[in-house]
């Protein structure tokens, strides 16, 4: 067997390896690489998701992919801020990742496709309540005021989200690691925790529709909010006893809300698997 | 610690022996035989032809296993078997087998998951620790990782196996059965140049097969490609339906694709998707090992795919060869042996069989 070798990222696609700053790799996942860079101006921040192509597929299976994968993801997100949904806006975007009479080099997609975004300011809500969760466990109880403020953050995730169904779209992967709390003053994000007090108040931004879908099934919806669910479970174990307030928040965000709520309920006991059994 | 395992969970009949000596050192094969039964070209294996084919060649094979292992009965502890999941009439006939030997020897039983036997051999073979497992074969499709005493499924299959959907290919196509339709098929492939589209299923971490094997089927009988080669000579005059959808515009379809081209456009798709989803299963858990296990596992071309992918990742892949990778007798040994130092028995009145067990069904005891 071939010994483990160092990885060392593909380098970016144009125009992003020429910029000044360079952009900074934020996360890393099995489809695609999330970098902070700038866009129009030096100071003006821009998310970008890079797609690099994946070298052991066929190069014709490799773009069709990508082409199919980065569209789709761009289409929903155009379609969610015609409709108001809060999402970050979506800039520009190349599927080929090649840029415009690229003229060194014709194989497909060597830095890969981009897709260029807002940047969404603020943190993701799994860092906000794992620090709300901190704060409660060092005080031994939840107040009635800290319980209020929890439970009013929880209903704007479920608006949110119904936001977002409403538009037509499914997120595919909702987890609090997909979910920004864009603050309402900018900048008091990072410097909330030294006065003892998570700051809760702002926008809930969803990111991420890699694995988005448009689709107004109920069974996709209740997917999605099942999902939620079960992220909230494994990740904030004392903010579980609040997700009911998730759901009173999607419900009161649109008519259609009742329908997916009641489909969640045979998710819910289905699972994920089903039984082999019989 | 001597096992003597039997397999024959599909087509393959197999007898293997293992050895786990007692100072703890590697454990050894002492004896690895299979016997298959092929079935002719364009025709699957059917259960009742199958489970004769292993009653008439068991006895036999176990005789041969043990005096290849030169060992006498009583070197043997205990009898492993697998207990699904599997075709259940060829389960049945050697779960019978077992039985008989059990009584005879009067040695004790130890039903084995076929899919643990697997892994639990390649991992021995292979020597890597804590990989994220790809289980491809005939019957099954699994993308597996160890977590706390279990071999949990992150992504499988939503209907057909990886290797049904070749091997129902290699029957429209009538190729040979001999030594393996998905082996034929690679070979055919290496001739392939041309990508024809097909679907791609991906759906979160699970696959979908059937589409495409109904999607290539229907190319093959579009160009006039299926049946016996000879009968193909003089192809009927066709309007090349690929082009329809435009992919002639990014130079992917030139002339009428070949049978060649068909079994390598096969490949590269179904292949591309377990390379995929084993991706995003080591992303999710961590991991840069990765094992593949199982008859479809043989196949250089997935070895290579996902070596690109692993070294990408800054990993490596452990696969075996056809030995160890296709269904055989050791494997049942080998994990059966590792249950039976735990303590696991299966009296003889649970010595049943099952078409349908679940991995992660299995409480690992012997790992940490």
């Amino acid at each position: 067997m071939a010994p483990p070798t160092t990885y060392t990222p593909p380098p970016l696609p144009t125009p992003f390896n020429n910029t000044h700053p360079a952009p900074t790799l934020l996360t890393q996942g099995a489809e695609a690489r999330l970098y902070k860079t700038t866009h129009l101006t030096p100071t003006t921040p821009a998310a970008l998701k890079v797609r690099p192509s994946k070298p052991y597929r066929h190069p014709i299976l490799d773009r069709r992919l990508t082409r199919q994968r980065i569209l789709q993801e761009a289409r929903c997100l155009a379609k969610l801020v015609r409709e108001g949904v809060p999402v970050p806006a979506l800039l520009a975007l190349d599927w080929e990742g090649q840029g415009a009479g690229n003229a060194h080099g014709g194989e497909s997609g060597i830095g890969g496709a981009w897709l260029l975004m807002e940047w969404i300011d603020g943190l993701v809500v799994r860092v906000v309540l794992e620090r709300w969760e901190r704060l409660v466990r060092a005080e031994g109880r939840i107040s009635g005021v800290e319980e209020e403020r929890v439970r009013d953050f929880m209903r704007r995730i479920g608006n949110s989200v119904g936001a977002l169904h409403r538009a037509g779209v499914v997120h595919g992967d909702l987890t609090t690691s997909n979910l920004i709390l864009r603050p309402a003053s900018p900048g008091t994000a990072e410097a909330e925790e030294e006065d003892g007090r998570v700051d809760m108040d702002g926008e809930v931004v969803l990111i991420d529709f890699g694995l988005a879908a448009q689709s107004a099934q109920d069974e996709d919806r209740a997917v999605d909010l099942y999902v939620l669910e079960r992220a909230f479970g494994s990740t904030h174990p004392h903010t579980e006893q609040f997700f009911e307030e998730v759901l009173k928040g999607y419900r009161e965000s649109f008519k259609a809300a009742a329908t997916a709520l009641k489909r969640l309920e045979d998710v819910r006991m289905r699972g994920r698997k089903r039984s082999m059994i019989g | 610690m001597i096992a003597i395992g039997l397999e024959g969970s599909a087509n393959k009949l197999g007898v293997g022996i293992m050895l786990h000596p007692n100072d703890g050192s590697t454990p050894q094969v002492l004896a690895n035989i299979r016997h298959t039964y092929v079935s002719p070209p364009g025709e699957g294996f059917l259960p009742k032809d199958t489970a004769r084919h292993h009653r008439s060649w068991v006895v036999k094979l176990v005789r041969k296993a043990l005096k290849e292992a030169r060992l006498s009965v009583q070197d043997v502890d205990c009898i492993c078997y697998t207990k699904g999941p599997g075709m259940g009439a060829p389960l049945q006939s050697v779960a019978v087998a077992a039985r008989m030997l059990s009584l005879l020897w009067g040695k004790e039983l130890v039903g084995v998951n076929h899919c643990v036997g697997h892994i639990e051999m390649g991992r021995l073979i292979t020597g890597s620790t804590n990989p994220v497992v790809l289980y491809v074969s005939g019957g099954n499709t699994q993308v597996i990782a160890y977590s706390s005493q279990r071999y949990r499924i992150f992504g499988e299959t939503l209907d057909i196996a990886v290797g049904n959907c070749l091997d129902r290919f290699a029957r429209t196509l009538h190729i040979s059965n001999d030594p393996a339709p998905g082996y034929n098929i690679e070979q055919l492939a290496k001739k392939g140049t041309q990508l024809v589209e097909l679907p791609y299923t991906v759906k979160g971490m699970d696959c979908s097969f059937s589409g495409i094997l109904a999607a290539i089927d229907g190319l093959a009988a579009t160009y006039g490609l299926g049946g016996k080669e000879e009968e193909i000579a003089t192809p009927p005059v066709t309007t090349p339906a690929v082009d329809a959808t435009g992919e002639n515009g990014n130079g992917s379809i030139t002339t009428k694709p070949t049978r060649a081209d068909l079994c390598f456009s096969l490949q590269e798709t179904i292949f591309s998707m377990l390379v995929e989803t084993t991706e995003r299963a080591m992303a999710h858990v961590g991991s840069t090992e990765v094992l593949i296990v199982g008859g479809v596992g043989c196949n250089e071309r997935l070895q290579e795919m996902m070596g690109i992918m692993a070294r990408d990742r800054g990993g490596s892949v452990h696969a075996t060869d056809e030995r160890f990778c296709i269904d055989n007798g050791i494997m049942i040994a080998q994990a059966g042996l590792l249950a039976y130092k735990t303590g696991f028995r299966t009296p003889l009145k649970e010595s049943t069989c099952t078409q349908r067990f679940r991995t992660d069904d299995v409480f690992v005891k012997w790992r940490d």
